[in-house]
């Protein structure tokens, strides 16, 4: 039985992907206009060069064997073809999609860090003056727009330069030895990743201390608790096992947000991840970039949901027996 | 006993946002174009009650500004220049809620003094009544589409918790993709489909539209549960039994059992949207200039020498805080409430 959730799991996931692709590919290539509208505007290109050109791409093709060929071409790990880039989409997206990566891990282990301790000690402050102010710090942190969370850090670093104002790497340390080049990584790592935390910090702050306000509220614990066993023991061997049920599944939801604000921040502070080459496909109307960084953020999305099935999976008996 | 006053407070914020942002044009004193080109990034103007050699005014006012000769964008106070503020004067005409032509602007100075509670920006507009006017078209964004999202996910939800079967099969695995993408990817997506030059009226609905149409799957989905519940109350059995049509039963005795549903969504729905709209718009997709829009006002702050030299085109993104406290509050207190009210 248990092979077969996973397994279900996993045919499910790989069918929306394929559904999501067909709907991505289609919507763009459907749509009004192409890449060589600008050139269009020219009177010095004739209208037949344009053609041309199209039916160089292939741009002049009809929808269904245009998706069969894209699907091939995934297949060889082009991902199509970039008209702004003049190459295939996949190498141009493989560090992008690196950075992206790296920036939304290093952000989310990061929140989840924070989150933890701070749910935890709201949840055992609940009712005290203590666990007020966490209640009001983790509300107020949500009011901030994302925009101005962004631009605040970016300020950070322009008027006290104690970190880079946007980039991964500083230009003068190509050449450097690996100490350094990890060190400046981390420096320009540190804003956009702290940044993407404080955005999802207060969801997830939010989520744990009910998950644990409600496992301590539960019969067993109280019976614990009346068997006098200590405060902290309760806390954690009780009451966290508990609630970390319903937080996987609040795992595949971080994620979702993280990778939508990831790309504000990536903008914002510059980092060279999916956002900012999104932005630019969007822009210029390079459709194959745009469906490539769309079915990558779906890929990684529904990864992280299955990362979180799997989870649950290995730390709740009964989902495996079911 | 709390709560209620959480909500009523939060409603009042609401409401007094509304009001101010629908009657922009009597409270700014300028227009949102309104460009004094003499006057880029001058700081916010302070008032004053007392004179420069003491004395009190009972009428606030501002000194004049004169720009220094040697440096750009700085500013002297000249305290020789008094400009009294008036209330309700004749100024730039404008039309109230966008019908009613009026003159009339709650305060503003003479003609030879600029008011700028929120300072200038680069084209020495002001910034207050930019505020102001980028509200209407950003609380309305978030209005329409939170409207479209929820509507559009009452219809598909109610269908498919209702009737089941393959359609709700099929509508919930249809949401399943739209729910399978990060939303501001997913924006993108349908934004790079659409024709990027248009007018601004076009751009604005097309932005609707989008955030709207690709939002309905969250509130379908719950709404799809409250149906599939709602179906096998008794009443809507009995009503069956009497013969009932389906789309009566689902008009008059199972949507209605939504609302609480709809309520909640509408006020958690409507910041993201607001938020969406700033965001796009910010990033350069939404409409363009003069136009103003919460999201074309902070655009600026990408440039570093205005993010680093002019703190005050912060302030529209500070004064946005207190809307979405209000939003967040009453989302909170709607939940909390309408949970405790059995239906």
């Amino acid at each position: 039985m248990n092979a077969g959730y996973l397994g279900r799991r996993l045919i499910n996931a790989i069918l929306l992907l394929v559904g999501i692709s067909f709907f991505s590919f289609a919507l763009l290539q459907l749509a009004p206009g192409d890449f060589f509208d600008q050139m269009r505007m020219n009177p010095r290109i004739s209208a037949s060069t344009v053609e041309g050109l199209r039916a160089q791409y292939g741009l002049d093709r009809p929808l269904l064997l245009r998706y069969e060929r894209w699907l091939g071409s995934i297949l060889r790990g082009d991902l199509g073809f970039s008209l702004a880039y003049n190459s295939p989409v996949g190498p141009l997206l493989k560090a992008r999609a690196r950075n992206t990566l790296l920036l939304t891990a290093t952000a989310a282990l990061l929140a989840w860090a924070l989150a933890i301790p701070i749910g935890i000690s709201g949840a055992a402050s609940h009712g005290k003056w203590s666990g007020r102010i966490t209640g009001l710090a983790t509300s107020t942190l949500m009011t901030v727009p994302d925009l101005l969370l962004f631009l605040g850090l970016l300020l950070l670093a322009v008027r006290t330069g104690w970190f880079p104002a946007g980039g991964m790497i500083s230009p003068d340390l190509e050449n450097a030895d690996l100490w350094h080049q990890a060190k400046d990584l981390a420096l320009h790592l540190f804003l956009p990743s702290f940044g993407l935390a404080l955005v999802t910090l207060p969801t997830l702050v939010r989520h744990i201390r009910s998950a644990m306000i409600e496992a301590l509220h539960s019969p067993f614990v109280r019976a614990a608790r009346g068997h006098g066993i200590p405060r902290r023991r309760l806390l954690f061997r009780y009451a966290l096992p508990v609630a970390a049920n319903p937080l996987t599944s609040l795992f595949g939801f971080s994620v979702a947000t993280m990778l939508s604000a990831s790309l504000l921040v990536e903008v914002i502070l510059s980092w060279p991840g999916l956002g900012p080459l999104l932005l630019e496909a969007t822009l210029t109307k390079d459709i194959y970039v745009v469906v490539g960084i769309v079915m990558l953020s779906a890929v990684f999305l529904i990864a992280g949901n299955l990362l979180a099935d799997l989870l649950l999976f290995a730390s709740d008996p009964r989902i495996r027996v079911e | 006993m709390k709560q209620r006053y959480k909500l009523r407070t939060a409603f009042i914020l609401l409401a007094a946002v509304h009001a101010a942002v629908v009657f922009a044009g009597f409270l700014a004193p300028y227009g949102f174009a309104d460009q004094d080109r003499e006057l880029p990034f001058a700081p916010p103007t302070r008032l004053h009650f007392f004179g420069a050699h003491g004395g009190f005014r009972p009428r606030p006012f501002v000194y004049g500004l004169a720009a220094d000769p040697s440096r750009p964008n700085v500013y002297t106070i000249d305290t020789a220049e008094e400009h009294p503020i008036h209330f309700f004067v004749a100024g730039a005409p404008y039309r109230i809620a966008g019908l009613i032509p009026a003159r009339i602007h709650f305060f503003g100075v003479e003609d030879s003094g600029r008011i700028l509670l929120f300072g200038s920006d680069a084209y020495g507009r002001d910034q207050f009544s930019r505020f102001l006017y980028g509200g209407q078209l950003s609380l309305l964004a978030g209005l329409l589409a939170a409207a479209i999202s929820v509507t559009m996910g009452m219809f598909f939800g109610g269908l498919a918790g209702f009737y089941g079967g393959w359609i709700d099969e099929a509508l919930m695995r249809g949401g399943d993709l739209f729910l399978a993408l990060p939303w501001l990817y997913l924006l993108f997506a349908v934004r790079a489909a659409l024709p990027l030059h248009v007018s601004q009226r076009q751009v604005f609905l097309l932005l609707v539209a989008v955030m709207g149409l690709l939002g309905w799957a969250r509130p379908a989905r719950l709404i799809r549960g409250v149906a599939l519940s709602a179906k096998e109350r008794n009443f809507v059995l009995a009503a069956r039994g009497f013969g009932a049509s389906n789309a009566y039963l689902l008009r008059r005795h199972v949507l209605p059992q939504a609302y609480s549903v709809v309520l909640t969504q509408l006020t958690l729905l409507i910041p993201q949207y607001i938020l969406a709209e700033v965001t796009l718009t910010f990033l350069g997709l939404g409409v363009g200039e003069p136009m103003a829009s919460w999201g074309s006002l902070l655009s600026s702050l990408q440039q570093y020498y205005v993010l680093a030299s002019y703190w005050w085109m912060f302030l529209p993104a500070l004064f946005l805080m207190p809307l979405f406290l209000a939003y967040f509050a009453a989302a909170d207190a709607l939940q909390e409430r309408l949970k405790a009210v059995p239906l």
